[in-house]
């Protein structure tokens, strides 16, 4: 059984926007599954109709096999979502806004309360437990966001753009973390505008673009299609224009190259052609993102 | 029903009452403070000038109609500020993501309603002992029709809050329709005392039919027959629930 089956899913908007043109997808369970896409490109829509937000026009969507038009209630059961938008209530304290939750889903008190402590502290929020939310950081109102969405246990986690605006050392962590509920059997699916995010994080990814999946494919194997890439090389030495054109490289500045090395071509061999000819390489790093790279490619397409 | 929806029901009924009793200054201070003044200036200075109703004191006779006036606007003012606030911060998202019924949504926001108007309702009752003593003949109808007016008044703030796009919305049935149906709904006066054809008129106004049950609980006696205020009450209410139902089931103001 996949967490996610969706079929012809359509959705058009009040006015006539198509948002969704007929979107086929499948989410395994247990995958770290990123939905990239521009904006406007249907991927709020797609989890809104998933989380029960947006009413779809047409189409199938199947949750751990419960077909969200016979038992969405069943479904529901299965889902966390964190959206991109701070959405509870701000003048509620931390713990009640988790515990709260929880009740919505039928949990007991007893029992939220429990296991608020845990996620709480796991989230790194437990000493804000009565702090009243609108108090908190923007990090830690993402976090509290992430906990809310974990209270009830759901097999598969739904996050929109989870670290918009999260700066880098609060993005690692909840990369780590997002890494660590991954591993004990939580489904993620993910939107992202971070290329790197999806590169680290994720098993598969799919790409929307006008509302239709215009790819779909495992990020290892996407990451292989690129034909090449970028080296950043500063040099010790100061380099001329001409030398730097031998090596098929642009000339940054005067000690620094960005060359671009064939898939098919060893890096040592670069390095070692530098190297006779007498330079001294102080560092050596990928330019840019490749899968930015490829995106890039296929949306402008 | 259910155990999970007891306790999403009981979650949110938690939540209704801890924001009433939180921001009790704009919840329950308000309405009492407004009543009192028209114990004072209705019944205690100009009350003295009208002549009795039916046997009953001027004061005595309005302290229904207040205390149910106050009951009206506490239940519809609680449901329609805690239901558009939830939309417009989002955070009735939290309920739509989950598995809790439609059902058990409106019974939840109804009951945070039944909860504020009841509380305003004692407490403006209190108050309207140092004025009056208004007897109570048939405790029956004040419970019944006190609680049958904060059910309907918080489908209607439901509806309302459903449909409001802002604040404006929010203030425009509360101001333009619910007050104007408070006060020509027989709160300060008999219908009976109106000329024919506005006594038809009043007959359209639920507001008559809520007053003067619960006026016939304290008194005994009323301007419409309180089996009628009993059975169009409920043809009411059971309207409202069937629309609010649908609105939540079609996602009308809530979903995209």
């Amino acid at each position: 059984m996949n967490a996610i089956e969706i079929k012809n899913l359509v959705k058009t908007y009040k006015g006539g926007v198509k948002a969704l043109k007929g979107v086929d997808l499948c989410v395994a369970q247990g995958d770290f599954f990123a939905l990239l896409g521009a904006n406007g490109a249907g991927k709020t829509t797609l989890i809104g109709i998933l989380t029960g937000l947006v009413n779809k026009t047409g189409g199938q969507v199947k949750i751990f096999g419960n077909d969200i038009d016979v038992d969405f209630e069943g479904a529901k059961k299965s889902i966390g979502v964190v959206p991109q938008e701070f959405n509870f209530h701000m003048f509620e304290r931390v713990q009640d806004i988790v515990v709260n939750q929880a009740g919505y889903f039928g949990i007991d008190d007893s029992i939220a309360v429990r296991d608020s402590e845990g996620i709480l502290k796991r989230v790194g929020l437990w000493e804000k437990r009565r702090a009243i939310a609108r108090t908190l950081s923007g990090g830690m109102k993402r976090r509290l966001m992430i906990a809310r969405g974990l209270i009830h246990h759901p097999r598969m986690l739904i996050l929109d753009e989870p670290t918009a605006g999260v700066d880098v050392e609060l993005r690692h962590g909840m990369w780590e973390y997002l890494r660590h509920i991954n591993a004990q059997g939580t489904t993620i699916l993910l939107t992202t505008h971070y290329l790197e995010e999806v590169e680290q994080m994720c098993r598969n990814c799919a790409i929307i673009k006008e509302g239709e999946i215009v790819l779909l494919d495992n990020v290892r194997h996407l990451l292989t299609r690129m034909p090449q890439d970028t080296y950043r090389v500063t040099l010790k030495e100061r380099i001329s224009l001409e030398k730097a054109q031998a090596f098929n490289a642009v000339k940054v500045d005067d000690h620094t190259l960005d060359i671009e090395i064939k898939k098919r071509e060893e890096l040592n061999e670069v390095i070692l052609r530098l190297a006779q000819s007498g330079f001294v390489i102080t560092d050596f790093h990928p330019k840019g993102n490749r899968l930015e790279k490829l995106f890039l490619e296929i949306v402008s397409k | 029903m259910k155990r999970e929806y007891y306790i999403a029901l009981k979650t949110i009924l938690r939540k209704e009452t801890t924001r009433i009793l939180r921001i009790w200054t704009q919840t329950l201070l308000p309405p009492l403070i407004t009543q009192t003044l028209y114990f004072v200036i209705f019944g205690k200075f100009i009350g003295s000038q009208v002549r009795s109703i039916n046997g009953i004191g001027y004061m005595a006779f309005i302290v229904p109609g207040l205390v149910m006036m106050a009951v009206i606007s506490s239940a519809y003012g609680n449901v329609v500020a805690s239901f558009y606030g939830a939309k417009f911060q989002r955070n009735i998202e939290e309920i739509l993501v989950s598995p809790t019924p439609d059902w058990v949504v409106i019974t939840g926001y109804v009951l945070g309603g039944i909860v504020r108007g009841v509380l305003v309702g004692v407490l403006v009752f209190a108050v309207s002992l140092c004025f009056a003593h208004p007897m109570v003949t048939h405790a029956w109808a004040v419970v019944l029709f006190t609680l049958l007016s904060s059910i309907l008044f918080s489908l209607a703030a439901l509806i309302n809050g459903i449909f409001a796009r802002n604040f404006d919305e929010v203030a425009f049935f509360q101001n333009f329709i619910l007050t104007p149906l408070i006060y020509l709904g027989g709160v300060f006066y008999s219908i009976h005392s109106l000329p024919k054809v506005w006594q038809e008129i009043s007959l359209y106004n639920p507001l008559v039919y809520m007053v003067n049950g619960f006026r016939y609980g304290f008194f005994g006696f009323s301007d419409v027959d309180p089996g009628v205020c009993l059975l169009i009450l409920l043809g009411l209410t059971v309207v409202l629930t069937c629309i609010n139902l649908f609105l939540f089931k079609k996602g009308i103001g809530l979903k995209n």
